[in-house]
Parts: C-alpha cells; sequence; structure tokens
C-alpha cells in the first residue's frame, strides 16, 4: 500500500476569496475553490467521482452529501471524516489510498467556512449554548475554550523543559515574516518578539499574537493517478507518505500535553515515504497557536522532546532561515477559518511546484504538511514530492 | 446574569452529578481490571467492562497544568475572569478539567496540592472544583 500511494499525485490546488467575505456562504467558498482547484488541473467537475469534505458548524451535517448535492457530484467514494483541522490532511491520505485501489479516479477535497462573518465580523467565542451534553460536561462548565486547552499544553511544555514566551514568539515573527510576502495574506505588518510579549494575554501564558486568526476561507485539492496525472495541466506532486492519528478529544483526557499525535502520523510518514527529516526542504505546520508548532516540530522529530524552544530560536523558519516552514504566512498572519489543513496542504504543493513567487523556497523538491485537530487531538503528516 | 453552560446528567453522569449535589465527590473503578477512569463512562476506557463502581474519592489532587483565562469563552463568565482553568492529577490517577478558586489567580501553579471543594451554581447544578491546601 505504501508504495501504491506514490502512483497518486495531487494535481489542482486553490483557495477561495479570503478574509471577511460577509457576501458569500461556506457552500459557496468551498464550491468556488473547489471550481479554481480543478481549473489548476485542467478537469472540470464531472471528472470528480470522490469526494472529501467536512463542516462543523451549522448547515454542515452531512457534510459530504450535502457539498456533492451543492456541486451536482455523484460520487462513489465519499468521506466526511470529522477529526477538525487535520481532516483535509488525513484526507489526502484517503484520498490517495481509494485512487491507488481503484475505488476512485478523481478526487475532491473541499473547505469551507465563514468563521469570521458568522460572529457578525468579531473574533472570540460563538458558543452561548447553556446545556452541555454528553462528555464535553466535564469541560464546558469550567470555561474550557480552544484558547485555553493550547494554554495548558503552552504552560505545561514550559514547566517541564523551561521554553520561553520569547521562544514561541519567535514563531509568531517568523510567520508574520513569510506573510509579508504573500499578497493574499490578512496580516502582512511585521511584528517584533516585544510585540508578541506585549500582546494582551489571552490565557496565560498565551498572548494575543500567540493564536492564529478568524476569517473566512475556501480551499480545495485535486487529486488524480500519477499516470493521468502527467497528462494534465501542471506537475504532479506526488504523494510519497502519509499518516494519520488521534489520542483523545478532550484536553484533559491528553495523554500527555506535550507531546501529539503527530508522533504517531509523523513516524508513519517518513517511514511509507522511505525519507528523513534532512529530505524535507519546507514544511508547513498547522500554527493555531504558537505552541502548536513547537510541540509538532518536537512530535515529528525534527527536535528532540523539549529542544524546541531552541530550535525555533533566532529566527531559524524565518524566510532565509535554515528551516523554511508556513511559507504563506500561516494561521497566524495568512487565513485561519477555524480549521487550517487544506491550506498547508495548498502552499506544500505550490512550493513544490515551485510557483510562490517571492517566497519560493529555492529548490524545493519535498514538502511536509501536517494538520492538528480538535486541541492537540489529531494529526494528519503528508509528504510531498515532485513527480 | 448568564450562567456558564451547565451539565445536562445522562445515563452514564447522572450518579455523578447526583453525588456532587450532596457534596460529594465519587468517581468510577472498574471490577475487572482495577483502574479508576475520569469522566465517568458507561464502560471501562481500560477493558471495555460494564462492571463499574463508584467509590467515594480523596478529594486530593496535585495541579497538572493551568492557566489563568483573562477571556471569557462564553457569556455566562463575563463576571468571572480572571479565572484559573486548570487539569489536577486526582490521588487515584485520572485527571480531570477544573477551576483552582479562593487564591489569587496568578499564584496558582503546576505542582500544588489541591483539594476538592463544591460550588452550587444553581439549586439543581454543583460543580466540583478545588482550591489549594
Amino acid at each position: 500500500m505504501a508504495n501504491a500511494m506514490r502512483d497518486v499525485a495531487i494535481v489542482g490546488v486553490a483557495e477561495s476569496d479570503l478574509g471577511r467575505v460577509p457576501d458569500k456562504s461556506k457552500f459557496q467558498l468551498s464550491a468556488e475553490a473547489s471550481r479554481l482547484a480543478l481549473d489548476d488541473a485542467g478537469l472540470s467537475v464531472k471528472d470528480v467521482d470522490g469526494l472529501f469534505t467536512t463542516i462543523i458548524t451549522e448547515g454542515g451535517q452531512f457534510s459530504s452529501m450535502m457539498m456533492a448535492e451543492y456541486m451536482g457530484i455523484t460520487p462513489r467514494f465519499t468521506d466526511s471524516t470529522s477529526i477538525g483541522g487535520s481532516s483535509f490532511v488525513a484526507y489526502v491520505e484517503h484520498a490517495a489510498m481509494a485512487i491507488a485501489t481503484g475505488l476512485c479516479d478523481v478526487a475532491l477535497i473541499c473547505h469551507g467556512s465563514t468563521n469570521i462573518s458568522d460572529r457578525g465580523g468579531k473574533g472570540g467565542p460563538m458558543s452561548a449554548s447553556t446545556e452541555v451534553f454528553g462528555p464535553s460536561q466535564f469541560e464546558e462548565p469550567y470555561g474550557v475554550s480552544t484558547v485555553g486547552s493550547y494554554a495548558l499544553a503552552a504552560q505545561r511544555h514550559m514547566h517541564e523543559y523551561g521554553t520561553t514566551s520569547e521562544q514561541l514568539a519567535e514563531i509568531a515573527v517568523a510567520t508574520r515574516k513569510w506573510a509579508s510576502m504573500n499578497p493574499k495574506a490578512r496580516m502582512r505588518d511585521p511584528i517584533t518578539i516585544d510585540d508578541v510579549m506585549n500582546s494582551r494575554v489571552i490565557a496565560s501564558p498565551l498572548h494575543l499574537l500567540d493564536c492564529c486568526l478568524v476569517t473566512d476561507a475556501g480551499g480545495a485539492v485535486v487529486l488524480t493517478s500519477l499516470e493521468r496525472a502527467r497528462d494534465l495541466k501542471k506537475t504532479p506532486v506526488q504523494v510519497l507518505g502519509t499518516g494519520e492519528a488521534h489520542t483523545h478529544r478532550m484536553i484533559s483526557q491528553m495523554p500527555d500535553l506535550t507531546q501529539t499525535a503527530a508522533a504517531i502520523s509523523g513516524k508513519l510518514a517518513f517511514e511509507r515515504s522511505g525519507l528523513t527529516h534532512s529530505d524535507i526542504d519546507v514544511a508547513e505546520i498547522y500554527d493555531s497557536f504558537t505552541i502548536t508548532v513547537l510541540l509538532t516540530l518536537e512530535s515529528l522529530g525534527f527536535c528532540a522532546k523539549g529542544e524546541g524552544g531552541a530550535f525555533v530560536s533566532n529566527q531559524r523558519t524565518a524566510p532565509g532561515g535554515d528551516f523554511p516552514m508556513n511559507t504563506q504566512g500561516g494561521a497566524l498572519s495568512y487565513t485561519h477559518p477555524g480549521m487550517f489543513g487544506i491550506f498547508t496542504v495548498i502552499e506544500g504543493v505550490r512550493q513544490v511546484r515551485g510557483e510562490c513567487g517571492p517566497r519560493q523556497v529555492p529548490n524545493a523538491q519535498v514538502a511536509l504538511c501536517n494538520g492538528t485537530g480538535g486541541v492537540l487531538s489529531s494529526t494528519g503528516t503528508i509528504i510531498l514530492g515532485r513527480d | 446574569m448568564a450562567l456558564p453552560p451547565l451539565p445536562q446528567p445522562y445515563q452514564d453522569t447522572a450518579a455523578y452529578w447526583e453525588a456532587a449535589k450532596d457534596h460529594r465527590f465519587i468517581i468510577q473503578k472498574c471490577n475487572e481490571c482495577g483502574e479508576f477512569q475520569f469522566y465517568p463512562r458507561g464502560v471501562c476506557s481500560h477493558c471495555l467492562s460494564s462492571d463499574l463502581d463508584w467509590q467515594e474519592a480523596s478529594g486530593k489532587a496535585e495541579i497538572y497544568s493551568c492557566s489563568v483565562n483573562y477571556r471569557a469563552p462564553h457569556p455566562g463568565f463575563a463576571d468571572a475572569t480572571p479565572f484559573v482553568l486548570a487539569i489536577v492529577t486526582l490521588e487515584e490517577g485520572p485527571r480531570m478539567m477544573t477551576n483552582i478558586i479562593g487564591c489569587d489567580p496568578e499564584s496558582v501553579k503546576i505542582g500544588m496540592a489541591v483539594s476538592v471543594v463544591f460550588e452550587d451554581v444553581t439549586d439543581e447544578v454543583t460543580l466540583p472544583k478545588f482550591t489549594p491546601i
């Protein structure tokens, strides 16, 4: 199976309108990104016979049926795996498996969200339910939130390893430098470590600038067999290795607050690709918060556990640094519609194709993309390479 | 004033919330494998046995991680910020989400010893919380 998946390629990627898009529904953003990704591939919606999507906000139930109906698709392979923002990275594994085994020919992964417009254009929490059903009744009454959950992980990492807020800020600063070279990025003005440290604390130790944006956005990715891909418009980007895993749903149940499921999914992706860390030219790591990146880099094995703070210091992940990461500006500065995973794939593909203009990593042949979902709960890791 | 989100007891959890109302803190122990678990479930999360008993817990715990939250995650917390969100490790082993109360939020640290206290949020709902010993 590992080798068979090498015979699958990503052939189209695209974003929809990004940022604040109050006049378009999340369904439209998902469908418009799909059309653009199919155009990018030189394929039409009529070619699509596999659909992979999930919507976790209102009106999104039965997501793949709903989006297939919306776009006039009759899939023979359908998948609404819902593991948070990593779903769309895990879908690359699922789509590659489906194509490699002949269950479908052209797979469309799509995502749309109006995360900022749904909140009346303002950031901050959305939930106002007063009764909690199911296991989350052991967390929500205590005021748990996404940022609060990630803050608990950050605090524990600092306690165990002496990681500092300055080291977390390095990630936000480096990511903003990449964003400044991406016209589609929402936040493009340079920031300093002091700016991050002086931004207000949301949940200690995380400051406002340690947190991702809240935006509207859609994205789509198209895959087909490598054989068919070679006749299409763009250079095929091979799926070299994949992995997925989840360890918990609620943060209080996370086995170890300092290690994510990327320790599993990353190991699988490396093993299946036959590559090692030194083969990775560019990394696209879901950055819901600065701490997410630090934990993921350690869990993927780019550095030892506890050494993430030192690893990202001195702007190592910035343009010109020796570990180019989150080159479109990440969820911290480019866009973040609640679930970001698909955008790690889109940028990984563009880097490997060499079409990133000023922010292009020179001669990027191999990209690693890692999505994280829930509250450090799930991960999908993929390694992509130029055909 | 808006209420925080409150638990809607169900089959797995009714006994826990009923005990909390009486200011008792109970957790489940598996009769088949002997492991404690939190949160309450209809089966043991270690061995899938349905043979579970409720036991009075010691109410003693250690802070595994904590964060001072300055932004209300829900309208019901608008008057409650800053508050300490914490995961504590119970003396019996399992971890649980809670708040650390009865102290200066900024003084709360990982590793602190805490013990259970009961906050009657409404006539129907009592939340076990923790305070430094």
